[in-house]
């Protein structure tokens, strides 16, 4: 199968699975007592019939409701997220607001995480069984043990607090204006208008949450690259380009890492994924302005809108993360490419 | 059992894990005749008092002693991680190999709605269940459960696809055996070690997603002492350190021997992996 018709099937796919989310999230806001109702009105309003009648009325709340997962769904394949009943504004564009914040941090610490997991897996592999190796072992299992909400406050109070290395919470000090929006990423939008100003703002302010948000996913880089780096290092051609004389490391980088690439890359793609969606707690530690604020925000409110926009968005990220990874799969293995 | 003490002499993480897990154990048993005061005692006088030879660990806002605290809410957290992952694993089991053994447009249905809710970002399934049912340790637990079992379901599924082919079950079939007593008799004990992998590997996530809830609010109501919720007291009262560091490395200390004895139970349990670690 050629490449256009792979992807034309995964986004077929991936329209089946949006709309499974949207059915998954609509049965979900069916379960809330009394239609959820009591989570938007007030006490006083609440004890008004006409008003809790013509709420429902507003939103649709009073048909059946088959009819009312009907319209839901036309609503969405349209591509209507509907207005956000915490905000009152549309969802789809508070997710706009949003997102780039998010982007932008978990881009950073995905890099961060690719680089330290790499390079710890290689040396923890070629090492095999040296002190170096163990200490390395242990980084990564502490990486994926660390609860991600204190290491962000210890951060916080070390390098913040006591050392004045760090810059606060937020994506810029008070008093600095954002750049002009483009793209809504502020260190690439402070390049593209040439605001220095910003920019030196803005790098600082992404390095402390984002090595923390990074911990978790270079622990599980760290031990995907070593456990694979290990069994390609135990089969027959490695040992054969050994007997040769080959030496570790060209062994290592013109044999070794391609083979054992996949499942790294697997594991990277996956992690960006949750670094995507999951940053609810250190996006509210570091009052970081991103989708993980806007989504706690709307579950504690039960606002249901939001929370859909909110889903959508999280499996759509990582249905498309899936699909750029099996295509780069193809691009590093060739027996992919033609499997496919 | 032998091999397992040949595990612990010689895989040097699997008995730091086993033994902090141990000690873990025997606090959350003993808690109530270890912790120096009452958890619940509040003594306003001594209030944010950092660590000090009467309060190793200090104390909180409300002036009640952290080092009790952090000893009583291990029960907390042992207990949500152990049964979240067995009650999920169970679960999981079941459900992924009833879609395995049965195959075909069963088992399609069924991995698709698993995959539906694998498909929705965890975190926010785990924080709507709660704000819906409301802040309570069971409504929690019910939370994780539900977050955790289709990923069991999947592996369980896809294990149960390639035993079920083997000639020892069709050989159990040939003689008359029932359905049923192919699944228990020769499918279960065949397919558990994967679980068992999984599920140890997965106990330190479920103990760091209890806390993460709980830190949110959605856990144990307070006064309960529970290690989130006490970290997200310290972010509260963010310059008295104490208070958010000793939870959190209780948390911290749990997970990593949570998962150094599932590295070493993979180790064990899977031979293609065994000579990897």
């Amino acid at each position: 199968m050629n490449l256009f018709k792979f992807i034309v099937k995964r986004i077929f796919f991936l329209l089946l699975l949006l709309m499974g989310v949207a059915t998954f999230v609509f049965l979900l806001s069916k379960m809330v007592p009394g239609d959820g109702v009591s989570a938007y009105l007030s006490p006083r309003s609440l004890a008004n019939e006409k008003i809790v009648e013509a709420f429902k009325k507003e939103w649709g709340l009073d048909q059946p409701v088959i009819v009312q997962y009907g319209r839901y769904m036309k609503n969405l394949l349209q591509g209507n997220l509907g207005v956000s009943i915490r905000t009152g504004n549309d969802v789809f564009g508070e997710l706009l607001r949003y997102f780039p914040a998010t982007f932008e941090l978990a881009s950073l610490s995905i890099i961060f995480a690719t680089i330290f997991g790499v390079l710890f897996g290689i040396i923890s592999a070629t090492k095999r069984n040296s002190l170096l190796d163990q200490s390395l072992r242990a980084v990564s299992v502490t990486g994926v043990s660390i609860p991600s909400f204190w290491f962000a406050i210890l951060a916080l109070y070390v390098f913040y607090y006591k050392l004045e290395w760090a810059p606060g919470t937020g994506r810029l000090s008070i008093g600095i204006t954002p750049p002009e929006h483009i793209t809504g990423l502020y260190v690439l939008d402070s390049l593209l208008t040439g605001n220095t100003e910003v920019l030196l703002d803005s790098i600082p302010h992404l390095i402390l949450p984002s090595i923390v948000l990074a911990s978790f996913t270079m622990g599980l880089i760290t031990r995907t690259t070593r456990a694979n780096l290990l069994e390609t290092m135990s089969t027959d051609y490695i040992r054969t380009a050994r007997a040769k004389g080959l030496g570790s490391f060209p062994l290592m980088f013109r044999h070794a890492i391609g083979n054992a690439a996949i499942p790294v890359l697997t594991v990277i793609g996956v992690g960006f994924g949750n670094l995507l969606g999951g940053m609810v707690l250190v996006e509210t530690i570091f009052a970081w302005p991103g989708v993980g604020q806007f989504a706690f925000q709307s579950v504690k409110s039960l606002d249901f809108p939001a929370i859909i926009g909110v889903s959508l968005l999280i499996a759509f990220n990582y249905a498309i993360i899936n699909i750029v990874i099996d295509i780069l799969y193809g691009v590093i293995d060739p027996r992919v490419r033609h499997s496919r | 059992m032998k091999k397992f003490m040949k595990m612990y002499k010689t895989n040097l993480f699997f008995a730091i894990g086993t033994t902090i897990c141990i000690i873990w154990i025997f606090i959350a048993l003993f808690a109530n005749v270890i912790a120096p005061f009452d958890p619940l005692d509040q003594d306003l006088v001594m209030r944010l008092k950092a660590p000090s030879s009467e309060h190793l660990f200090g104390t909180d806002r409300l002036g009640r002693d952290i080092l009790s605290r952090v000893l009583v809410g291990s029960r907390l957290s042992v207990s949500a991680g152990l049964i979240t992952v067995t009650l999920a694993a169970t679960l999981g089991t079941i459900y992924g190999g009833i879609a395995g053994y049965v195959g075909g447009v069963v088992d399609d249905i069924m991995m698709r709605i698993a995959e539906m809710v694998l498909a929705f970002p965890a975190l926010v399934l785990a924080m709507v269940i709660g704000v819906v049912l409301g802040p309570s340790l069971y409504n929690t637990l019910l939370a994780l459960v539900i977050v955790a079992w289709p990923n069991y379901a999947r592996v369980m599924r896809s294990v149960v696809i390639s035993i079920k082919e083997n000639d020892y079950v069709e050989a159990s079939r040939a003689v008359g055996a029932s359905n049923l007593r192919i699944l228990v008799k020769e499918i279960l004990p065949n397919s558990v070690g994967a679980v068992i992998i999984v599920a140890t590997l997965d106990i330190g996530n479920q103990i760091l997603f209890f806390s993460t809830l709980s830190f949110l609010g959605l856990g144990t109501p307070p006064p309960t002492p529970e290690w989130g919720a006490m970290v997200s007291d310290g972010m509260d009262n963010f310059m008295q350190w104490w208070i958010c560091t000793f939870p959190g490395l209780a948390i911290l200390s749990m997970a990593i021997g949570a998962n150094f004895i599932g590295d070493g139970i993979r180790d064990l349990l899977d031979p293609k992996l065994r000579k990897e670690f």
